[in-house]
């Protein structure tokens, strides 16, 4: 089956343009601070329609870049991204549109993601009105049918959003992507802002559009216990690299990274009562300078000379898994170490 | 495989309590009344404004109408009857003009020149703040350093080199205000902007496709105006003593529509002759207006920015 929407050896960095008095210094001889920050480095992961795919990291490894590169947010600096098997770079105008309005965004944050000044009314239908998706006069009545099916009543069209709490909020931020019927949400951390017991309620109605909508998900998380819950794959990155992908079950019973490993190791658990908490060591490096060869060498517990030298690429471990580690390739190293990676006491 | 998280939450979320929500605009109007200073200043300027909206009832004379002056009753002091009996409150010019009326007339065009400006240097100047912090690159470059360029110059100097060279007129006083004012504004503007620009509801709508200018009026305009009002309120005051500044100095409003500027200017000369009612009580007028328009607008930036509540 051709996956719905595909990075193919996606690039993105940022890095800042040099102003008119910077590039005076530079011209007079002064070194330039030309430092870039690599916030994803050559992704390649591909979603199949219908699935949910999790993707995993601490903050900052490039998570949530991806996930707006994927929506057409952020143009790659380099790679592309294929919407069903087409490179979007050349879709024509039309195209361009539907894929822009099939690949909807939920945000983290339910306070900044909607226009205070708006009624939700205006919120939810403005897609609508502007691309003259639906006649004037059926937008209301399309507003109302995506406020019920996230569970919103109707009566709430004419509120602002300050009247509403978190969860509501949050709601109407998932009504505004129902009402241009999509076919695929980037669900960026759209439960972290939330009060646990409201974060169930919003991702039982993921789960439900699932079903009802026939929805794809990219959902983007910290929370492991969620992305386990609630994912048929995960994908898990770490410096603007995938350093493993699989399926949920088994990628979370047989970590095939150390990362991952360690990541796991931290999933808190009613089961087990003695546990030692014992933190990943380190902090995660600049991504404006990342450390050579594997990127997590510096905290790993594994680490070999080869990897401060090179790159480990990914690759498939075993059925339907991929990994990028070392130990899988290197001339007497043992896979079989990486279950037992429970985080690093600290130096 | 998905499985449920076991809540059952199937009907709708009812609505949370509205925490004692009054309408932004009342609460500030509230605030607003609730200093006595503020609240003194707004009564004056409303007086101001009303005896300058209402001047040709209000005032005895018609200053503008030559047949109505005589030429007999020049420079009297205030409270001096004249030959027909009428009294003259604030005394009379070299011309015999009523001096009341010529101010009640004088704040008019004072208040038309401030007011008109600043509407239009606010309103050119939020454009172009807009558009440089929206569109970025080239646009913001070429824009903000114009902006640079205005403000690196004393605003009457500026003003004054203007108006040299196109003469003087109401409308072209109003042009000169505008074209040094409205880089504030556009300052201003840019810097509101480029914070709301960040905020996800704007990502929101670029992921809907939504076409630029749409984003900027009708999603960061609203959400951004907030400081550009309140610069606004002050800056009337400013546009009002740089149109005084430039009419005292010649080169702004025609002596046949003098402002207060004007009048201060032409008692000037009688000022060492003891005759100071013809430049005092305009100026007195200019400071109490000046005075209260920026009383309101402090009271209001305070009443807006939170931190200063």
């Amino acid at each position: 089956m051709t996956p719905i929407l595909e990075a193919r050896s996606l690039v993105k960095r940022f890095s800042r343009k040099p102003d008119i008095a910077m590039r005076l210094l530079a011209l007079a001889g002064r070194p330039v601070d030309r430092r870039t920050v690599h916030a994803v480095e050559d992704v390649d992961l591909a979603v199949a329609p219908g699935e949910v795919v999790g993707l995993v990291g601490e903050s900052g490894c490039g998570k949530s870049t991806l996930g707006r590169a994927l929506a057409g947010l952020h143009p790659p600096t380099s790679g592309e991204v294929v919407y069903r098997g087409k490179p979007v770079r050349e879709l024509t105008k039309a195209e361009r549109l539907a894929y822009t309005l099939e690949v909807q965004l939920v945000f983290q944050d339910p306070y900044a993601s909607l226009n205070p000044r708006r009624t939700v009314r205006q919120i939810v239908g403005e897609a609508l009105g502007v691309h003259r998706l639906a006649p004037r006069g059926e937008i209301a009545e399309r507003v109302e049918a995506a406020l019920a099916e996230v569970g919103l009543d109707a009566s709430y069209a004419s509120r602002y959003p300050h009247e509403f709490s978190g969860g509501q909020r949050q709601r109407i931020g998932i009504a505004r992507a129902l009402a241009v019927d999509p076919r695929f949400l980037v669900c960026d951390e759209p439960v972290a802002a939330l009060d646990v017991s409201v974060q169930a309620q919003v991702v039982n109605l993921f789960m439900d559009l699932r079903e009802t909508r026939g929805l794809t998900y990219l959902f983007i998380s910290h929370d492991l216990g969620l992305v386990r819950h609630i994912c048929d794959r995960v994908a898990i990155m770490y410096l603007g690299r995938i350093v493993e992908e699989g399926p949920a079950q088994a990628l979370f019973s047989d970590p095939q990274h150390p990362y991952t490993a360690a990541l796991v190791a931290e999933i808190p658990d009613v089961r087990r009562r003695k546990r030692r908490f014992t933190p990943i060591a380190g902090e995660i490096p600049s991504p404006m300078a990342p450390p050579p060869g594997c990127a997590f060498h510096p905290r790993c517990p594994h680490a070999m000379p080869v990897c401060r030298e090179t790159r480990p690429a990914l690759a498939p471990v075993a059925a339907g898994r991929q990994a990028a580690c070392h130990l899988h390739t290197a001339p007497g190293a043992s896979p079989a170490a990486i279950s037992t990676t429970v985080g690093v006491p600290a130096p | 495989m998905s499985e449920r998280v076991d809540t059952s939450s199937r009907e709708p979320v009812a609505l949370a309590p509205a925490i004692g929500q009054t309408p932004n605009r009342a609460r500030i109007l509230a605030r607003l009344r609730s200093r006595p200073t503020a609240r003194g200043a707004a009564i004056m300027l409303a007086i101001l404004v009303a005896a300058a909206l209402f001047a040709p009832f209000l005032a005895p004379q018609d200053p503008y109408d030559l047949a109505a002056l005589s030429i007999f009753d020049n420079r009297l002091a205030p409270g001096a009857q004249s030959m027909d009996g009428a009294v003259y409150w604030l005394g009379t010019d070299s011309q015999g003009r009523d001096m009341l009326s010529a101010i009640l007339y004088g704040l008019r065009i004072s208040l038309v020149v401030g007011l008109s400006a600043t509407a239009a240097a606010a309103t050119i100047g939020t454009l172009m703040g807009l558009l440089a912090a929206y569109v970025g690159g080239l646009v913001e470059t070429a824009i903000m350093r114009v902006v640079d360029f205005i403000l690196g110059f004393p605003t009457i100097l500026v003003a004054l080199i203007l108006l040299s060279a196109i003469g003087r007129g109401v409308d072209k006083v109003i042009l000169a205000i505008v074209i040094v004012q409205w880089a504030q504004y556009a300052r201003i503007m840019r810097g509101s902007v480029l914070v709301e620009t960040r905020k996800e509801y704007v990502e929101a709508a670029r992921n809907f496709a939504i076409p630029g200018w749409r984003i900027m009026l009708v999603h960061l305009l609203p959400n951004a105006l907030a400081p550009i009002l309140v610069v606004a309120t002050v800056q009337v005051a400013s546009a009002i003593m740089l149109e005084s500044t430039l009419s005292f100095l010649g080169v702004g409003v025609p002596i046949t529509e003098p402002s207060l500027g004007l009048l201060i200017a032409s008692g000037f000369e009688y000022l060492l002759s003891g005759e100071y009612w013809i430049s005092f009580f305009p100026g007195l007028a200019l400071v109490v207006l000046v005075f209260s328009i920026n009383l309101v607008g402090d009271r209001l930036r305070e009443s807006i920015d939170p931190r200063r509540r």
